[in-house]
């Protein structure tokens, strides 16, 4: 996203963004009032997105929210009603583009009466890589999937769990500048979740993109430098974890404070009914704690403790997705 | 082109692991074994009864001309099953999704998958066709004039049909894509038909129906052209008393004068050719 770090966002309701360049160096994925519209229904209002080269992105969001309408108009596989897109600086659908980009779909279906190897084989003659490095290509796909030994056997024969990591190793191939993966571990075991983390980590330490699409929080926790958080279309948030996740609420162990001191912190957030010797403020704005500290010092009290209420995630996904229906 | 032909390579290998070619070839040996069977058992029945030569000759080609009708049904057929589901299928699958997310052109993929069936029609008009008329003519002697032509015309009818059901599948499900051109084929083809039944008594405004629909769905020109390929020629109905006959135009509903017109097999061929054009432009706004 544009916006500046330490300033997650939550747009406001009709603001307009000023017309941008179509691409900037170090921008994998940027797109610009991306619209896509069914009827009647808006799948996706208006999204505004930008991932840099060699990030981990996550794109949150409830089921129905528009993740999957927006990885698809991505890749050029459906069409925007409006707004605008660029991929590894070429418009959205460019043919040359999607041969740096690798993309495991959300429903991963491959040929049932292809082997493994010859799913490969095949998507690595359709991404036009040369005949001489597809063999290695393809044993290291099937190595870094954990697929190696079944290379031989026929799609059709593999459980839901296997294919989609065929479908994982399909989206390797190549080697690509951007991975898409959405929802890439549905059908996995912790075993291969944590093989999928492994791999997003191995990309991004190469500098490859990753574009992961996801309602798994935990998954996205682990693996993703920043996040977007998507509802009913739109992008109610963004920014880095550490951003989204700061502390909003924080407890203090506190003694010597005078009711008037105590009033005068409520600048900087709402303060719960104080107890004896403890002070909780809520609504912080981020980064803000040092100097609410700072200023109950001033005001003559002594700090026993400082208690950080840390959320998780899934608290601040909840609690954007309620503030954004409100 | 190279992308064109690894997407009918494709085809042309699901066609196989499938075993959909194994079975093709198997039920056209048993096809052509009963058929052989009827074939000799025609022959020894008219012999046991003295009937001349000319005239058996002439009534097996007439049994072969039959069989040939049933057999360019089952094409049309089995171009309609096979060109349903070759798009549709893939997107409602899922499986046309990780190929077209790669730089395939939607082109590619639909003239790369039109191309892969018509090999596998073809092959299937050309080995059925071909064993059939080869046994019709060990069996009982009768070859008709042009056999290559008639086998080549009856591919070109699975290929109408297969590149109109392609199509439909890039927009429609295979179902519905399938039911309509199923329906219409068979329209075509019963218009045809009664065109024919309407030149012998001169119907003029069913004949014209019958020309209109040649135009749309330019099966029935095709059939045509398998069916003058057939035919004993005029020298041999004559030679076996039927030359009044073919004056007056009333050998039967079977019966054709002469292969399409020239003008008529182009726009059978360039109908082919504005279809697949079509196909490729529905399915490049599709949305997978």
């Amino acid at each position: 996203m544009s916006d500046a770090p330490g300033a997650p966002v939550a747009p406001q309701a009709g603001s307009r963004t000023p017309p941008v360049p179509a691409q900037r160096d170090g921008v994998a994925i940027r797109t610009v009032r991306l619209e896509k519209r069914y009827g009647r229904t808006v799948a996706l209002a208006g999204l505004d997105v930008e991932v840099g080269r060699g990030e981990a992105f996550g794109f949150l969001g409830p089921n129905g929210a528009g993740k999957t309408t927006a990885v698809k108009l991505l890749l050029g596989l459906a069409y925007a009603t409006s707004g605008e897109g660029w991929v590894l600086g070429a418009p959205l659908g460019d043919l040359d583009a999607r041969r740096r980009v690798g993309y495991l779909p959300e429903l991963f279906r491959y040929q049932p009466w292809l082997t493994a190897r010859e799913v490969l084989e095949l998507h690595c003659r359709l991404a036009r890589l040369d005949g001489g490095r597809r063999p290695d290509a393809i044993a290291t796909a099937l190595r870094t999937v954990g697929l190696a030994d079944r290379a031989d056997d026929r799609v059709g024969g593999f459980s839901k769990g296997m294919q989609q990591r065929l479908g994982l190793g399909v989206a390797l191939l190549g080697p690509p500048e951007l991975v898409i993966l959405d929802e890439p571990t549905s059908a996995l075991d912790p075993i291969g979740r944590q093989d999928v983390r492994r791999i997003i980590h191995e990309l991004t330490a190469q500098g490859v993109t990753v574009f992961l699409n996801s309602h798994l929080l935990t998954e996205v926790e682990r693996v993703c430098d920043r996040v977007a958080v998507l509802d009913r279309g739109r992008v109610v948030a963004t920014g880095t974890l550490a951003e989204l996740l700061a502390a909003r609420t924080v407890s203090l162990r506190v003694r010597g404070l005078s009711a008037d001191a105590i009033a005068s912190l409520g600048r900087f957030g709402r303060i719960a009914a104080p107890e004896d010797g403890r002070l909780t403020i809520d609504g912080l704005a981020p980064d803000s704690i040092p100097d609410l500290v700072a200023e109950a010092v001033r005001l003559g009290g002594r700090v026993y403790a400082v208690e950080p209420q840390q959320r998780t995630l899934e608290d601040r996904f909840l609690e954007l997705l309620e503030s954004g229906r409100a | 082109m190279n992308e064109i032909l690894v997407v009918a390579g494709l085809t042309l290998r699901e066609a196989v692991r499938r075993r959909l070619a194994w079975a093709l070839f198997l039920l056209t040996v048993l096809v052509v074994v009963v058929t052989g069977w009827g074939f000799e058992r025609f022959v020894a029945l008219a012999r046991q009864d003295g009937i001349a030569e000319d005239q058996l000759r002439l009534g097996v080609s007439q049994l072969l001309i039959m069989v040939a009708f049933m057999f360019s049904f089952v094409l049309a057929m089995v171009a309609v099953v096979f060109g349903s589901p070759a798009i549709a299928g893939d997107v409602e699958s899922g499986v046309a999704l990780a190929m077209l997310a790669r730089p395939l052109r939607r082109s590619s993929y639909v003239v790369g998958r039109w191309l892969g069936l018509v090999a596998v029609v073809v092959a299937y008009a050309v080995v059925s066709g071909a064993m059939e008329i080869a046994v019709c003519g060990w069996i009982t002697g009768w070859m008709p004039p042009q056999p290559v032509t008639a086998v080549l015309f009856l591919a070109g009818e699975g290929v109408v049909l297969l590149t109109f059901a392609l199509a439909l599948s890039t927009r429609l499900s295979m179902i519905t894509g399938g039911a309509i051109a199923v329906v219409l084929f068979g329209l075509a083809w019963v218009i045809g038909l009664l065109g024919r039944f309407a030149a012998l008594f001169g119907v003029d405004a069913l004949q014209q129906a019958a020309a209109a629909s040649q135009r749309l769905l330019p099966s029935d020109t095709f059939w045509i052209g398998a069916t003058a390929s057939l035919e004993p020629t005029h020298a041999q109905l004559a030679q076996a008393g039927f030359a009044g006959s073919i004056a007056a135009g009333r050998f039967g509903p079977f019966y054709v004068s002469g292969p399409p017109a020239a003008a008529e097999l182009a726009w059978a061929i360039g109908w082919i050719a504005l279809v697949l054009v079509a196909a490729v432009l529905l399915f490049e706004r599709r949305e997978a």
